[in-house]
């Protein structure tokens, strides 16, 4: 970031900006890494001095995706994937923003661990970063993390990772305690004792394949209980990862009643289902479990009508250590920041979606659940966008890969719409 | 605020001080202003008067406690009156005698007045039922500690010349505060405005509706504070349970001279004690011109000798 961008001008463009529920021909103006016009209103301003002037021939011009979900090896686990190869994964797919989980080793419960990830984001990514802190020490959840220190050092929220904070009173005293912050807690909900060593959604697909299995309760259980608590304790709460429709009913209900809550989803749960594990491919394996289609449609279809608000990649590198072992004893997670935009723009083609909405929640909804200032198309908005083709077609080739980790479910898979150019700043990280 | 206070009580109404809840504003007064006289005595070579002669005052504390003991100690003892001490490592509640067992077995040696300290809020109410003589509440549980509350008062009426519409911040740990509760009532009785700054997890259900503005941090808290009272942490709440850590806790909600500097510029700092410097106060502060936290245990005993000698006056006398 030595050298300041040169000034950049995107003509032929469909511009979207969810934030403005703008899908309309235009242009966009950037300078000096922050946007000066975007949509109709820019086309024929002029481009400032020196600009480069990028003929996007009909391509959509959005703000580049933020991924709420992501977690990288670094520190502790480079071999898996780094901040800078994260990075390189993430500009592939469009994502300008990682928002990084806390579950590293050590785990990110202390301020100058939230330095440390800032710095290194600074020196070796390719994108922004926005680290999540522990939301209890150590993720033990049992004694809270120093949420006021964490976060004048730079975390955006507070997470605790894969691990429910189980002590219902304890989870209350950690809302209470972050709202004297206006600190978000981000939380997975998964009752664990309920579901025990179940690898797999509870039923017939399971219980053939003799797999231990854990029931959709056990993620309903835990959302309605924080949805509880989020309403003695007025604090501001985003369920992580939901996979059932009567969590969404829930969450549906919670925010009719004015509470101060969201949700988000992984990219997985809206475009795959259980019967895709197909001959325990551990590759599929993922917390929550991958569900049933009927769970799969109810998804999409609060997705659209906007009870859910956030789609992430819940990027989660493992390597052969951790996925090479029988279904049940391999790891969970599967990378996601590359295939994010292209496999959820297959809700798009199958007419489930509308591309707004689909952006809406990669964008404007994370960046404000977040008090981003990216994540939108406005005049003085940072300007970080993704080109992309709606509808060129592509196949993932796990040779093309960026990601040091190359456990994707979607190896192989055909898409339709492919991104051709990623923007940090005013700056082009990809191609 | 209520403008006009009456006028000091000529006569303690009651048999017992078992909380601030349930006094007169004149009460209040009255035990204050006898308490000031007895600042006096207490400064004079000959402290002893004989208003407790041939009284017997039974400190029973189940709770560990150095200054409230010994201050009550004192107090009796100025006024003549035989002083036992009895503290739970010595007595047979360890043995699980109940405390209605307790009380019936100090009943019996016929004691005048009982001061008592006990961990759970209620106690001493309990026992106040169970003794023929005068109990007066050293503190019990989260709920009351009545002869703080008026230490407090006194010495802050000594200082700021009343206590009517000063601004008085109280800040800390307010959950689990008994001085907290005594002092909000003590000062809206006398028409004081009381604020209150803590982090939420140690705030009580309700805050808002018992008679304090509730502020979200220590600048707007202290901002036009007359007095700021400075609550004690304990230990086992530091490390992650109510606040994550001690160095968060001094960042946000310890008294330093930056924070201090929102509150008016003569403001005085308070600390009902024992105090955690470097925890929810700055050693710089408690030590400094503005502290009156030596001063509090002066009051201490002037306070306690007040509310012995008005007790004093319901005891039977044959």
């Amino acid at each position: 970031m030595a050298t300041p961008a040169t000034p950049l001008v995107l003509t032929n463009a469909r511009v979207i900006d969810p934030a403005r529920d703008l899908d309309a021909p235009g242009a966009v103006i950037v300078e000096d890494g922050v946007i000066r016009a975007a949509g109709p209103e820019a086309i024929n301003q002029g481009a400032p001095d020196g600009a480069r002037v990028l003929d996007v021939a009909g391509a959509v011009v959005a703000p580049g995706l933020i991924d709420m979900g992501v977690t990288v090896g670094e520190p502790g686990g480079e071999h898996r994937e780094t901040l800078a190869s994260a990075s390189q994964a993430a500009a592939a797919g469009g994502v300008t923003t990682m928002v990084t989980s806390p579950q590293t080793e050590p785990v990110i419960d202390d301020p100058a661990l939230v330095d440390f990830i800032l710095r290194r984001a600074r020196d070796t990514a390719c994108v922004r970063v926005h680290p999540m802190a522990a939301l209890t020490k150590g993720l033990h959840g049992t004694e809270m993390s120093e949420m006021g220190l964490l976060q004048e050092a730079g975390a955006v929220a507070f997470a605790n990772g894969h691990r429910s904070v189980t002590h219902s009173g304890i989870m209350r005293r950690l809302l209470t305690y972050a709202r004297d912050f206006d600190a978000l807690v981000v939380h997975h909900t998964e009752d664990p004792d309920l579901a025990g060593d179940g690898v797999l959604n509870e039923g017939l697909i399971a219980s053939w394949k003799g797999l231990p299995a854990s029931p959709r309760e056990a993620e309903i259980i835990m959302m309605e209980r924080d949805l509880r608590l989020a309403a003695l304790t007025r604090g501001r709460y985003h369920a992580q990862l939901i996979s059932c429709a009567d969590s969404t009913r829930a969450m549906a209900r919670a925010k009719n009643d004015g509470l101060d809550v969201t949700c988000g989803i992984s990219i997985n749960h809206l475009t795959l289902n259980e019967n895709d594990i197909g001959p325990y491919r551990t590759f599929f394996k993922m917390s929550p479990p991958l569900r049933s289609e009927e769970e799969r449609q109810a998804m999409v279809s609060s997705l659209a009508d906007g009870t859910i608000d956030v789609i992430t990649s819940n990027h989660d590198p493992q390597d052969v250590e951790t996925k090479r072992h029988p279904f049940a004893e391999a790891a969970d997670g599967a990378i996601g920041l590359e295939t994010l935009l292209s496999a959820g723009l297959r809700l798009v083609h199958s007419g489930d979606l509308s591309l707004t909405r689909l952006l809406a929640a990669m964008t404007c909804n994370p960046a404000r659940r977040l008090g981003l200032a990216s994540g939108r198309l406005a005049a003085g908005a940072p300007a970080d966008l993704v080109v992309f083709d709606p509808d060129r077609p592509w196949i993932l080739e796990k040779s093309e890969i960026h990601s040091r980790s190359k456990n994707t479910p979607f190896e192989g898979a055909r898409f339709s719409g492919k991104v051709l150019h990623t923007i940090v700043a005013g700056r082009e990280v990809s191609p | 605020m209520s403008a006009s206070i009456p006028p000091a009580a000529d006569v303690y109404p009651h048999r017992h001080l078992l909380g601030i809840e349930g006094l007169q504003p004149q009460d209040i007064l009255m035990l204050l202003d006898r308490a000031e006289a007895a600042v006096e005595i207490s400064r004079q070579v000959e402290k002893k008067k004989s208003v407790l002669r041939g009284r017997t005052q039974i400190n029973l504390f189940f709770e560990a406690s150095t200054r409230t003991q010994s201050s009550f100690e004192i107090a009796g003892k100025r006024l003549g009156a035989d002083v036992m001490n009895m503290s739970v490592s010595s007595s047979s509640v360890k043995k699980g005698e109940t405390l209605i067992d307790t009380a019936a077995t100090l009943n019996a040696m016929h004691p005048d007045i009982i001061v008592v300290r006990h961990h759970a809020a209620g106690a001493v109410h309990l026992l106040a039922q169970k003794v023929g003589c005068s109990v007066i509440n050293a503190g019990d549980g989260a709920h009351e500690h009545p002869t703080q509350a008026l230490l407090d008062a006194l010495t802050i009426r000594r200082h700021k010349g009343k206590i009517a519409r000063l601004t008085v911040t109280i800040c800390g740990d307010i959950l689990h505060s008994r001085v907290a509760r005594s002092n909000i009532i003590l000062l809206n009785a006398l028409g004081a405005r009381v604020k209150v700054v803590a982090p939420a997890t140690l705030l009580p259900s309700g805050i808002e509706q018992m008679g304090v503005e509730v502020c979200r941090d220590m600048r707007q808290g202290l901002d036009g504070a007359d007095i700021v009272m400075m609550l004690r942490l304990q230990r086992e709440r530091m490390s992650g349970a109510f606040i994550p850590s001690v160095r968060e806790y001094f960042r946000y909600y310890g008294l330093d001279r930056e924070k201090l500097s929102a509150a008016k510029p003569d403001a005085l700092v308070m600390h009902p004690g024992p105090m955690n410097r470097g925890v929810e106060i700055d050693p710089e502060i408690a030590d400094g011109p503005q502290s009156l936290i030596r001063e509090q245990v002066e009051m201490g005993v002037a306070v306690r000798m007040a509310v012995l000698e008005a007790l004093a006056a319901h005891l039977p006398t044959r």
